[in-house]
């Protein structure tokens, strides 16, 4: 989406957090001498919870952070707003370290620059929707009538209109996670922070929010770091994902690299349950015209389905499913590439090596 | 008992530390201080015997009608009735009962207040930081188990006799239950709640008041009833340091023998005992549970209301 802009507004740098009392002994030795989490462990009575961990986040941009439970995600999302303080490393929000600003300053950059949703909504059940969503700027001292103003646009953002009288505890989990999103949202901030909102809410909900945050997202164009366990979500949603392990970041990319070119087993793992259908293109599975002339000879296309590079397999399905022959890729009018049955089958197993270069 | 000679087996009885005779010294100490303490005696005094012709300048009825109406807002009708019945029996126990029924709550609301003013903020506190609360827990396990005879002596001492000191050893007596339940309220907040509080940008102390207090309020409440309850169980001991009202009469009929008296005393005291017990315990439960959200939408202001609104 926003990744063309190109202008990171979170920036993460060789961000360190290690828990316990001997936490900065600790983070020397592992400086020093390059300890692993284990030895921390045992040498220091420590967790490392977050090693290492360098990204940017573009504006406008989606960034999933996807990995299991215990695997530093939440802790990662929480030194945005410092809500955690860093053992070692730097994190810049739009070019600002934000564990050198004042206790005041941190404050305001919380309550005007960065929405947080939780797993757990953590609404404060003593007060109304209203009150919940309109809470970051009454503590900000803005004026009642804009606060309720923007608060009731938020409340309308979600689909809750006439809600706002009510209390958390009279509304259904997904109603109240959205309450929880329009909090985010009202005092608009340049940035959203979602640590698991959609995982402790049932199937069909979850889904229903997704969309929900999809279209508002693409609306509200904002900086989305976002933290999931379930890598289908990631995929939906992030316009590049992380990929956690052990509190280090194992992979970055889109959610076509991750799925296409796993860096090792773990990943691997992770992606083989995924399908690949919406996510690889054309582009990737074809083989090339010179190619396939080599071992076919010449052809002639005038019959064949047409495809873009750009076309996922699901459209290269659909086209392909009423004829014989192969689809041919054309960019710019002229063929650059062919994709055959069993290069389509072998992508829709993920397998792009091997379907770009198939033996006919 | 010192120039009893040294034996190893029996070690104690032989080493005095006059450790009784320094604590003794707080009598010389408040003999000749009489001027610091004078003045705030004084604030105290007319602080309780203000509430106490407050109380007893209202006429019987009136208050009556007053008390009623008070437990059928913070309780509901129930409870008003009981209320009712409960005054109405009192009042009727002897000649005298009610006025000293009210002389007896005025000490208990001069007590509970003041516990009010002191426990809430060393609550909140002892909730705040594990140091505090690990600090404080022995005195107030001293309070409350040290008999009230033992500072009966040195606060008499110190103040003299009268309602102040009657105030004061009961404060010392009812004020733990409040420290610890407001701490427990405290900490029993949703940790999740306060960590979005923060990363919504609220300072501490908007975070203290505007979402712990009230979170921790049906806790605290509950710390109140303690408190009020425990106030209420000391109106009898205060009674020998010269404070009148329902527990002045069980000792004196406890002088004389005379089990009537005594009677009208005892049970004045348990009446005013369910009364409070039964308004405050109203007030720390939420409306939710008797159906209705705000305090203002039911009992008498309620009613006024809707009136108000029909027309």
């Amino acid at each position: 989406m926003g990744s063309s802009m190109e202008e990171p507004v979170i920036d993460c740098r060789n961000l360190w957090k290690i828990f316990g009392k001997h936490a900065d002994e600790a983070m020397k030795a592992v400086q020093a001498q390059g300890l692993g989490k284990l030895e921390v462990r045992d040498q220091f009575n420590c967790v490392v919870g977050v090693q290492d961990a360098t990204f940017t986040v573009n504006r406008g941009e989606i960034f999933c952070i996807m990995g299991l439970s215990g695997s530093g995600k939440s802790t990662l999302i929480r030194h945005v707003n410092r809500l955690i303080e860093p053992t070692s490393g730097q994190l810049f929000i739009e070019g600002q370290d934000v564990n050198t600003l004042s206790a005041r300053y941190l404050r305001e950059l919380r309550a005007e620059k960065i929405g947080m949703v939780f797993q757990n909504m953590a609404l404060m059940p003593h007060r109304t929707v209203l009150d919940n969503v309109s809470f970051s700027q009454e503590v900000r001292g803005h004026d009642v009538r804009e606060r309720r103003e923007n608060a009731l646009r938020a409340i309308d953002a979600v689909d809750l209109n006439g809600w706002d009288q009510k209390y958390p505890d009279e509304l259904s989990g997904g109603m109240q996670q959205r309450v929880g999103l329009a909090r985010a949202i009202a005092a608009d901030p340049a940035i959203l922070l979602m640590d698991e909102p959609f995982s402790a809410l049932d199937p069909l909900i979850r889904r229903q929010l997704q969309d929900k945050f999809m279209s508002l997202s693409a609306e509200m164009k904002k900086t989305t770091l976002f933290i999931t366990h379930d890598l289908d979500e990631a995929i939906r949603i992030g316009d590049r994902i992380a990929i956690m392990k052990d509190g280090a970041l194992v992979q970055v990319g889109t959610p076509e690299d991750i799925v296409t070119n796993p860096v090792d087993e773990y990943v691997a793992d992770f992606v083989a349950g995924i399908s690949k259908l919406e996510l690889i293109s054309a582009g990737k599975i074809m083989e090339p015209v010179e190619a396939f002339e080599r071992h076919s000879g010449p052809f002639d296309a005038s019959d064949w389905p047409e495809a873009h590079p750009d076309h996922s397999l699901d459209d290269l399905v659909n086209l392909s499913i009423s004829t014989q022959h192969p689809v041919v890729v054309k960019a710019d009018g002229k063929a650059i590439g062919i994709v055959t049955k069993n290069a389509l089958l072998r992508g829709i197993q993920g397998d792009v090596e091997d379907a770009s270069t198939l033996k006919h | 008992m010192a120039d009893k000679e040294f034996n190893i087996l029996d070690p104690f009885s032989s080493v005095d530390l006059g450790l009784a005779e320094s604590a003794d010294g707080v009598k010389q100490w408040a003999i000749s201080n009489r001027g610091i303490i004078q003045p705030i005696k004084n604030f105290f005094n007319d602080l309780i015997v203000g509430i106490d012709n407050g109380l007893n300048a209202v006429p019987p009825l009136i208050m009556l009608v007053l008390l009623v109406l008070i437990a059928w807002q913070a309780a509901g009708r129930r409870v008003a009735i009981l209320v009712a019945i409960s005054m109405t029996v009192l009042g009727f126990l002897s000649p005298n009962a009610w006025g000293l029924a009210m002389t007896t709550l005025a000490i208990v609301i001069s007590a509970v207040i003041l516990c009010f003013i002191i426990g809430l903020p060393l609550g909140i506190l002892a909730g705040k930081n594990d140091r505090f609360e690990t600090a404080i827990r022995p005195v107030l396990d001293t309070m409350q188990t040290i008999p009230a005879f033992v500072y009966l002596v040195p606060v008499v001492m110190l103040i003299g006799i009268g309602n102040v000191s009657g105030v004061i050893v009961t404060i010392i007596f009812a004020l733990p239950p409040l420290i610890r339940l407001t701490s427990l309220g405290i900490r029993g907040v949703n940790a999740s709640v306060v960590e979005a509080a923060r990363a919504f940008g609220a300072n501490p102390r908007q975070i203290l008041f505007k979402v712990e207090l009230p979170l921790a309020t049906p806790t605290i409440l509950a710390g109140v009833n303690q408190t009020i309850m425990l106030s209420l169980s000391m109106v009898v001991i205060a009674s020998m340091i010269s404070v009148k009202g329902l527990g002045n009469e069980v000792l004196r009929a406890m002088g004389r023998l005379d089990a009537g008296k005594a009677l009208v005393g005892g049970l004045g005291i348990v009446i005013l005992a369910i009364v409070l017990d039964r308004i405050t315990q109203g007030m720390g439960q939420s409306g939710r549970e008797r159906g209705h959200r705000h305090w203002w939408q039911t009992g008498p202001v309620g009613a006024v209301m809707r009136v108000f609104n029909k027309t």
